[in-house]
């Protein structure tokens, strides 16, 4: 099918593009499109405005200082998939981003867009919550950020106001004794997830410390699995303690008790990689 | 501006295009019904069957998710200007000889995907090639082929002759 009619203007800066968003009812920020122009094409979505932030430099940025990688909303997929910052200071990151659909896909697809769009079963939220980091957000009230355990708020839902543009995500860098974990299990490789876990955790000796189990497709949100996370960190059976964790429904891919078996899968294998020292 | 209608200036396989495009007109319609340039097919209109894959501004991407609009001061390169270049004569051959096509509609989109592995060089394995052509569906050939002639292609360019 093809779009509905709709406008569009391209935003001059992060403020420009505030204030189109706020003067136009019913207009869409337009980044890399490639979950909006899909919505667009199947007019699941029909807005009258367009409004596109993609001549913005500023949103393009990859910086760190010592304890924070700052992804500007406009980084590609592949841009992020090739950059050595983010191999090095954002390995949970690295390893997630091939999973992502397809390569063309990626070099156009972008870091804010996954974030905001907010599918239950994408890879970047669920990477976000495992790493316990921040959204950054301009709006008409200024600029604010926000924890990505306050962010996800529900299905396709997130704390991002109708005037609000995300502008970055900010992650704590890996440490020496930082240890991540990334797996999924999709019908064909990169599809969306049947059922994926993101992890982070700190090793201490043979031990492991703050561990963050992410789940996606499990629910309307990445799910933290929490008594899983203690059982991990007292050396218990993890997978046993999943069972108070998640709470999947059926959907058009796999059953809930499906779902629920393949996190288990899924568990030992993270398990696994956080055990392993980094490399 | 917030116009539904804009003026674009492009470059398309090395020639400049002016023109007026409806802001809700894609990537690949805008070549297919504006340009004449029909090598690019028109598929599931979704982003899933990567049957409309061209480059902009030299990486390649799906010509269904990208609005014409949008496109203003590129570099678009679409199967017949690559083709045309003979920077793939080796893979079309590859293809041909290995029956990697049947109907020809994935084609155009799976030659520009294998390329954009190919460039980068050295000989990828058999997964590595599957996992990049994951979005790209051939309905034809069930793959194997298709894997064969790139892996072969491969073969050939790290001057590994089989």
């Amino acid at each position: 099918m093809k779009p509905a009619p709709f406008g569009y203007a391209k935003a001059k800066s992060v403020d420009d593009a505030v204030a189109l968003l706020a003067r136009y009812a019913d207009a869409r920020l337009i980044a890399g499109g490639q979950s909006l122009v899909a919505t667009l094409n199947m007019r699941l979505s029909a807005p009258r405005l367009l409004v596109d932030i993609n001549a913005l430099d500023e949103l393009r940025r990859i910086e760190h200082d010592g304890d924070t990688l700052v992804l500007g909303a406009l980084v590609r997929h592949a841009e992020a998939e090739h950059s050595a910052d983010v191999a090095r200071h954002a390995p949970l990151i690295a390893r997630a981003l091939p999973h992502i659909a397809h390569p063309a896909i990626r070099n156009r697809g972008t870091i804010g867009g996954s974030i905001a769009y907010a599918d239950p079963a994408a890879e970047l939220p669920a990477c976000l919550l495992a790493m316990g980091g921040r959204v950054e957000i301009a709006g008409p009230a200024g600029r604010r950020t926000v924890k990505a355990g306050d962010f996800f708020k529900g299905l396709f839902e997130t704390a991002l106001g109708p005037s609000e543009v995300l502008t970055a995500i900010r992650v704590p860098v890996a440490r020496p004794e930082s240890r991540c974990g990334f797996a999924e299990l999709a019908r064909r490789h990169g599809d969306y997830a049947l059922v994926g876990l993101a992890a982070a955790a700190r090793a201490e000796g043979a031990a492991l410390r703050d561990v963050r189990l992410a789940f996606f497709g499990v629910g309307a949100t990445p799910v933290r699995a929490q008594a899983a996370e203690a059982a991990l960190e007292r050396g218990e059976d993890a997978v046993a303690a999943l069972a108070h964790d998640l709470d999947p429904a059926d959907d058009v891919q796999a059953s809930a008790a499906a779902k629920k078996q393949l996190a288990g899968v899924l568990l030992r294998r993270v398990a696994a990689q956080l055990a392993e020292a980094r490399a | 501006m917030t116009d539904r209608f804009h003026d674009i200036a492009l470059t398309v396989n090395g020639e400049p295009v002016r023109e007026r495009v409806d802001a809700r007109r894609t990537l690949v319609d805008f070549l297919r019904e504006d340009l004449d340039l029909t090598g690019s097919h028109v598929g599931c209109e979704h982003g899933v069957c990567g049957a409309c894959t061209v480059r902009l501004d030299g990486a390649i991407v799906r010509g269904c998710l990208t609005l014409a609009v949008q496109c203003d001061g590129a570099t678009v390169e679409t199967i017949e200007g690559v083709a045309d270049s003979g920077a793939i004569a080796d893979l079309r051959e590859a293809f041909e000889r290995r029956n990697a096509l049947q109907c020809g509609f994935c084609t155009p989109g799976m030659l520009l995907t294998a390329q954009a592995l190919l460039a980068r060089g050295g000989v990828p394995s058999r997964d590595e090639i599957r996992a990049h052509l994951s979005g790209n569906y051939c309905r034809c050939t069930g793959y194997h082929a298709i894997v064969d002639a790139v892996e072969a292609v491969a073969q050939a360019r790290a001057g590994q002759v089989k």
